[in-house]
C-alpha cells in the first residue's frame, strides 16, 4: 500500500472549526480538504451534522479519531468502532486517522493522548488493533505520530522503528505529524532528520502542522507542549520543507484547536503550506 | 497494577505520586515532565465542563468553577469518549457541593445548560407546517382523538426557582437586579431549526405539554393540567416548529 491509496489531494486542508462553518458555506474558500475530529460528530442530529453535511458536498474530508485508544492495554471499545463505521458511511471521508497513543483506561476516558511503552508486547497489541480497526471499518487508516514528554524504562524498541514495523505488519498509512517529529525529538534530545530517515516516508497519506507552547522540566531544560495554540514555529516549517523534498507534495492539515483566531489567519498558513506542496511538485 | 492502571490513576489524583519506570532522556526528574500529562487531562476536562456549564462559571466566577470541577472530576472520570457527554450529572454534585449552598438555584441553572446541549444535538426531525396543523385541528370532533408528537429536541424543566430569567439575564449583561430569584420558572427548551430557544411558561402549560408527551389525546391532555391558555401555548408550539406529528388515534368506547 503506498500513498497513493489514501485520497486526500496533496494540498493544504485545516481543521473545521464550528465557528467557522458560515464564513466556510458564505465564501468558499480555496482549501484543499478539511479535518474533523471523529467524536465530535457522534450526536444524533442539529448543527454539526447540518453543516459538515453542506460543506461534505463542497470539499474532500479527512475523518480523524482522537478516542478510539489504540494502544490501550484492554481490548478496543466496539461501541466506538461501530460509530466511526456509521460516520465513515455518512460521509464518505477521503481519509481516516488515529493516534499511536493510549486514552482509556478500564471504563475511565482521560481525554488526552498518552504515551507508550516501545516493546514486542505493545507491538503486537497495536497490530491486533489496527487490523481490527481496518477489518471493521473495511478501509485501510493512518497512524499518527505522537508528542511525548516522557520515555518508559521498559521500552525496546526505537518509535520509528516501532512505527516502520506497525505500518509493515498491518499495512496501514503513516500520518505524520511533523509537529510531533520537531516536539518529541526536542524533548528526548533526539535529531529530527534522523527521526525521519528512519521512517517509512513512502507510506505518509496525511501531513499534519501546528504550533507548540514552551516549557520547562526540573532541569529548566527546553520542554516543548504540542497544544495546538500556537502558530506554525518555522522550525517546524523548515522541518516539513526538508520532508516535502523527499517525498513530493502530500495532503497537509494545518491543525489549531486552541486560541482559535480568524479564519483568515489559519487560511494565511494554508496557503503558505500550498506555496511549498507546489514546489515540491516534480519531486520523488 | 499494571502500567496504565497507574499511569491512569495518577493522572486524575494529585496525591499521587508520578508512576514508577519513567525517566527523561536528560536526566529531569520525570515527575516533572509527568506534570505535562497531568495538567493536559485535568485542564482539559474542567475546559469541557466550563464550556459546557458558561452561566453556572459565571455565576460563581472562574477560579472558584475550576476549583468546583476539580473536585468533581476526581470522582467523575469520563465514562465515555463522547467528551460532550461529559458532566451529564453534573448538576447533581452542584446540588450537594457546600460552598455553593448560598446559590440554592445553581443545579437548576446547571440543568437548563445540560437540556440546552441535549436539545442542541439531539435527532433531527421535520416539523408540521402551519397549514397542516391548522386543518387537523379545524375539526372539533377529531381533537377528542387527536395526539401530538414534538420535535425530539424538547425538554421541560421545572425549578423553585427563576432559572429563565437567570440564564437569560447572563446572555447579556450578566445582572440579577430586578429578578426575584425565589418565584418558581417552569421551562421549555426546544431546537427550531438550528438554535436552541429557552422559554419560561405557566405551570399549566408545562403540565399540558408533559401530558402531551405522555401520549395523552389533545382534549384530556388540557383538561387534567392546571388551568392555562391554550390559544397562548399551541400558538408557542406552533410558531417555533415543535409540533411534528398528529396522530388521529381511534378511542375505544
Amino acid at each position: 500500500m503506498n500513498a497513493s491509496t489514501f485520497g486526500l489531494p496533496p494540498r493544504a486542508g485545516l481543521g473545521l472549526k464550528t465557528e467557522h462553518f458560515r464564513e466556510v458555506l458564505g465564501s468558499h474558500p480555496d482549501i484543499g480538504f478539511f479535518e474533523v475530529h471523529a467524536e465530535n460528530y457522534m450526536v444524533a442530529g442539529g448543527p454539526f451534522h447540518h453543516f459538515l453535511g453542506l460543506i461534505r458536498e463542497q470539499y474532500p474530508l479527512s475523518l480523524h479519531g482522537v478516542g478510539l485508544s489504540i494502544g490501550a492495554e484492554g481490548p478496543l471499545d466496539t461501541q466506538h468502532l461501530k460509530r466511526l463505521a456509521a460516520l465513515i458511511e455518512r460521509y464518505q471521508p477521503h481519509s481516516f486517522s488515529e493516534h499511536l497513543a493510549w486514552s482509556s483506561h478500564g471504563p475511565a476516558f482521560l481525554n488526552d493522548l498518552l504515551p507508550l511503552a516501545y516493546d514486542n508486547a505493545t507491538l503486537d497489541r497495536v497490530c491486533e488493533h489496527i487490523d481490527q480497526v481496518q477489518s471493521t471499518l473495511k478501509r485501510p487508516m493512518l497512524l499518527e505520530n505522537p508528542a511525548t514528554y516522557l520515555a518508559f524504562e521498559r521500552s525496546t524498541i526505537d518509535e520509528a522503528d516501532f512505527i516502520g514495523e506497525v505500518i509493515r505488519r498491518t499495512d496501514c498509512g503513516l500520518l505524520l505529524d511533523v509537529n510531533n517529529v520537531y516536539v518529541s525529538c526536542i524533548n528526548h534530545r533526539r535529531d529530527p532528520l534522523a527521526y525521519l530517515n528512519a521512517l517509512p516516508l513512502q507510506s505518509i497519506g496525511e501531513i499534519h502542522l501546528a504550533g507548540f507552547a514552551e516549557d520547562t522540566d526540573s532541569l529548566g531544560d527546553r520542554l516543548l507542549i504540542d497544544d495546538h495554540g500556537a502558530p506554525i514555529d518555522n522550525a517546524v516549517w523548515s522541518l516539513y520543507q526538508h520532508l516535502l523534498e523527499r517525498t513530493g507534495p502530500i495532503a497537509t492539515l494545518i491543525e489549531r484547536d486552541n486560541q482559535l483566531p480568524a479564519f483568515s489567519v489559519l487560511h494565511a498558513e494554508a496557503r503558505q503550506a500550498d506555496e511549498l506542496l507546489l514546489c515540491a511538485r516534480g519531486r520523488p | 497494577m499494571s502500567t496504565q492502571a497507574a499511569f491512569a490513576a495518577a493522572l486524575l489524583d494529585r496525591q499521587l505520586t508520578c508512576p514508577e519506570g519513567l525517566f527523561s532522556v536528560n536526566g529531569a526528574d520525570p515527575a516533572s515532565r509527568f506534570a505535562v500529562y497531568r495538567n493536559n487531562v485535568q485542564s482539559s476536562l474542567i475546559n469541557a465542563l466550563a464550556h459546557s456549564y458558561p452561566v453556572v462559571a459565571q455565576l460563581v466566577g472562574g477560579e472558584f468553577f475550576r476549583a468546583m470541577a476539580g473536585i468533581y472530576l476526581l470522582g467523575n472520570a469520563p465514562q465515555s469518549p463522547l467528551i460532550k457527554d461529559y458532566g451529564d450529572d453534573f448538576a447533581d454534585f452542584v446540588e450537594g457541593f457546600e460552598p455553593a449552598a448560598s446559590l440554592p438555584y445553581l443545579a437548576d441553572v446547571a440543568r437548563l445548560e445540560r437540556l440546552r446541549t441535549v436539545a442542541y444535538h439531539a435527532a433531527d426531525a421535520q416539523p408540521l407546517s402551519h397549514q397542516q396543523i391548522g386543518a387537523a385541528l379545524a375539526n372539533p370532533q377529531a381533537l377528542v382523538e387527536l395526539t401530538v408528537e414534538f420535535h425530539p429536541s424538547l425538554h421541560l424543566l421545572t425549578s423553585a426557582f427563576a432559572v429563565v430569567s437567570i440564564w437569560a439575564a447572563h446572555q447579556q449583561d450578566a445582572t440579577l437586579a430586578g429578578i426575584d430569584l425565589n418565584v418558581g420558572q417552569h421551562t421549555l427548551i426546544v431546537r427550531n431549526e438550528l438554535d436552541v430557544e429557552v422559554f419560561a411558561i405557566d405551570p399549566g402549560a408545562s403540565a399540558f405539554i408533559q401530558n402531551l408527551q405522555n401520549g395523552q389525546p389533545l382534549i384530556q391532555a388540557v383538561e387534567s393540567a392546571p388551568a392555562f391558555d391554550l390559544n397562548q401555548t399551541l400558538s408557542l408550539l406552533i410558531t417555533h416548529n415543535v409540533i411534528t406529528h398528529l396522530h388521529h388515534n381511534k378511542v375505544t368506547p
